[in-house]
């Protein structure tokens, strides 16, 4: 069991043709995600990487039974992409581009409504259960398949997380970056609801980032509903007030807004909060040990 | 992006707004014919800047004569203007609104958001208009819109009612929320404030302050929007950096940073502070990091004459490590760099990079992980001192 993706889903990747589409599908099949087609409007019919490419989504869901879309194509395009996607009836579908405009997003939540599809993003790095599914640009070299879910706004502070956990020999069973744009996809609630509910992860990392509800929000969930520890910090404790750092969502707007605020209440819930960012993996180790987090399932094995 | 005061009112009005007449002037003499022409006994003479807190600032004054407009305009014109908002250094008026005085019976807030919580486009109400509606977080009604039906009449009505406009006030109220919001979607807006929305003596709805800002990532399908760009409103540095696809943001630390993505940046920030040090600027570099955007990375850091060490911070994952590094050793070759540099590489091709580092006989160091990278970055700074 995975979160999210896993080694049964069947990938299709929109923008395939495109140059870092191609590195990252080649890195992905490397690793062992299994990628069934491209699509590139007006390239149907052709093959790409050994794949077929079609110029709907719509005809690849068909053809190759894809449930999986990776949205690879440019910001001004990726609303529609995602549309695409979500029309053909996929279960995930994962935007990377940096630069969605914001109501092209309140679109695509819209058209979500009623719909069983998962949305990933946008801004996002994408989703790796290692060693089974990639969707997304990270680099694989740095996940090891384990049993620590992470979930962050924040791409590269995902790898960050990954490599210190890396090191000290803690693997992941996914990973997802949940994007740093306002309007995006699945929230933290969503990821830490799956992760309790997933038989594989004993742990969750939360990395959040200034601006915004979302990380007390979830970590009051966490506190009511669930069983596994979550360690989590939050970037920007030296961000100034009214600017925004980067991602579009990343202001302070108000008190609450803040990383020292958000830190403090998610540390009241009962959170393991870590306050430096270079001891996110060394917490996690510690938490394992104290919680004795996954012991249950090694009793019961 | 930003617009001007009488930008946004221009564009309000175009949408069917009620706005009231004025007159944008850049000189003194331009100000009293301004007046002249707009008739009346008593005037507003509104400095334009970005930032709000105007009011309080002595940023808005009235004038009881053409005399005193054009002396309200010459103090204020060329003058920098100390707000809330601005920080320290003030912003540069280098224009100025003017507009009949109007008779006010009410002041209300009208404003409409991208509302995170509810990932869609909210309208929010309040009677607590005028200069203290920051502070007083009174927030009447919240509407949130359904992007597929946009802003009906009947939320419209509950807003109206809400702030007791009532009788020969409501249509005009309905009104103006509608076309606020048409211009909010057509214009791509982040965020649209008429505060205060005026109830005049004679019982009309009139836009007296009006703030949008819009999405940037937007403004390529919106030319008439881009058109309202005021530069002179933006830190040069970071224009510089936009245009060469960095985000950068000035700080007032002496720890000048290059990260690779915004969350990371952000810890790399609170790394060096948690080290005891500030630091200097935030900067993303983004993805697809080409060593020339690298080296402009550099150049526009060492722009800031407080920076006197920098650390890179690079986890490549669309990046490549060894891009990265090509641009550190191009930077240091051309811009002639006396300030210690730490370099932290990880990620794709991070192998490479580290090589191209080390053969290039650059006198950097170079850091294993972040707290390594951060603490090194921190105690150049010591032995600089």
């Amino acid at each position: 069991m995975s979160v999210i993706v896993g080694r049964n889903s069947r990938v299709v990747i929109q923008g395939l043709t495109g140059q870092h589409a191609t590195f990252h599908a080649e890195e992905a099949m490397a690793g062992g995600t299994n990628v069934v087609a491209g699509v590139t409007p007006g390239k149907g019919g052709t093959t790409h990487l050994g794949l077929p490419v079609f110029d709907t989504v719509a005809e690849a869901v068909a053809e190759t039974g894809a449930d999986v879309s990776g949205v690879f194509v440019p910001p001004p395009f990726a609303a529609d992409a995602a549309l695409e996607a979500i029309d053909a009836g996929v279960d995930v579908v994962v935007v990377i581009a940096d630069g969605v405009p914001v109501q092209d997003m309140i679109d695509v939540k819209r058209y979500l409504v009623g719909r069983h599809t998962l949305l990933v993003g946008p801004n996002s790095p994408g989703i790796i259960t290692p060693g089974e599914c990639k969707v997304g640009i990270m680099p694989s070299h740095i996940y090891r398949s384990g049993r620590v879910g992470v979930v962050s706004r924040s791409g590269t502070l995902n790898y960050e997380a990954v490599q210190q956990m890396t090191a000290l020999g803690l693997g992941q069973s996914t990973c997802v970056g949940i994007g740093g744009d306002p309007i995006n996809g699945v929230d933290f609630v969503t990821c830490l609801r799956a992760f309790e509910a997933d038989e594989d992860t004993d742990v969750v990392v939360m990395i959040g980032e200034i601006g915004g509800p979302q990380e007390v929000d979830a970590a009051r969930w966490a506190a009511e509903h669930m069983t596994k520890p979550v360690v989590a910090f939050v970037a920007g404790s030296s961000a100034p007030a009214g600017r925004r750092m980067g991602h579009a969502g990343a202001i302070v707007a108000g008190e609450s807004d803040t990383a020292t605020a958000k830190m403090d209440a998610m540390e009241a819930l009962g959170l393991a909060v870590v306050r430096n960012p270079a001891q996110i993996g060394e917490t996690v180790a510690r938490v394992v040990v104290e919680t004795g987090a996954g012991l249950t399932r090694v009793a019961a094995s | 992006m930003n617009v001007h005061e009488h930008q946004a009112k221009e564009l309000l009005g175009s949408y069917g707004v009620p706005v009231p007449p004025g007159a944008v002037a850049y000189a003194p003499h331009q100000a009293v014919a301004g007046a002249a022409e707009l008739g009346g006994e008593r005037w507003v003479v509104k400095a334009q800047i970005h930032a709000g807190g105007r009011g309080k600032a002595g940023g808005v004054r009235v004038a009881g004569s053409l005399e005193e407009v054009g002396e309200i305009a010459a103090d204020l014109l060329g003058s920098r203007l100390v707000t809330a908002q601005t920080g320290p250094g003030g912003a540069l008026v280098g224009r100025v609104l003017v507009e009949p005085a109007a008779e006010i019976a009410r002041e209300l807030y009208l404003g409409l958001v991208v509302d995170r919580g509810a990932q869609r486009v909210s309208l929010i109400a309040s009677t607590a208009g005028g200069v203290e509606v920051e502070e007083s977080g009174a927030e009447l009604v919240r509407e949130t819109v359904d992007p597929a039906l946009g802003l009906r009449d009947f939320q419209c009505r509950k807003a109206a009612a809400a702030l007791g406009l009532s009788g020969p006030q409501l249509r005009p109220a309905v009104a103006l929320m509608r076309s606020l919001y048409r211009c909010f979607v057509e214009t791509d807006a982040l965020q649209a404030e008429i505060n205060p929305l005026a109830v005049t003596a004679d019982g009309k709805l009139v836009a007296l302050d009006a703030k949008l800002s819009f999405d940037d990532n937007a403004v390529a399908r919106r030319p008439t929007i881009a058109a309202l760009r005021d530069l002179d409103e933006e830190d040069p540095k970071e224009i510089d950096a936009s245009e060469h696809g960095l985000n950068y943001i000035a700080l007032d630390g002496d720890v000048g940073c290059i990260v690779n993505g915004a969350g990371l940046a952000m810890a790399t920030m609170d790394a060096i502070a948690l080290h005891g040090a500030r630091p200097a600027n935030f900067l993303d570099v983004g993805g697809g990091a080409t060593p020339e955007k690298v080296s402009n990375a550099f150049r526009i850091v060492l722009t800031d004459p407080n920076v006197k060490t920098i650390l890179v911070n690079i986890f490549a994952g669309i990046n490549r490590c060894d891009w990265i590094a090509e641009g550190i050793v191009s930077a240091s070759r051309e811009l002639d760099i006396d300030v210690p540099i730490v370099a932290r590489l990880a990620g794709t091709n991070v192998e490479e990079g580290r090589r191209i580092l080390a053969e290039s006989g650059l006198a950097l160091t170079a850091a294993e992980n972040l707290d390594e990278a951060a603490a090194a970055a921190v105690s150049s700074l010591e032995v600089a001192a």
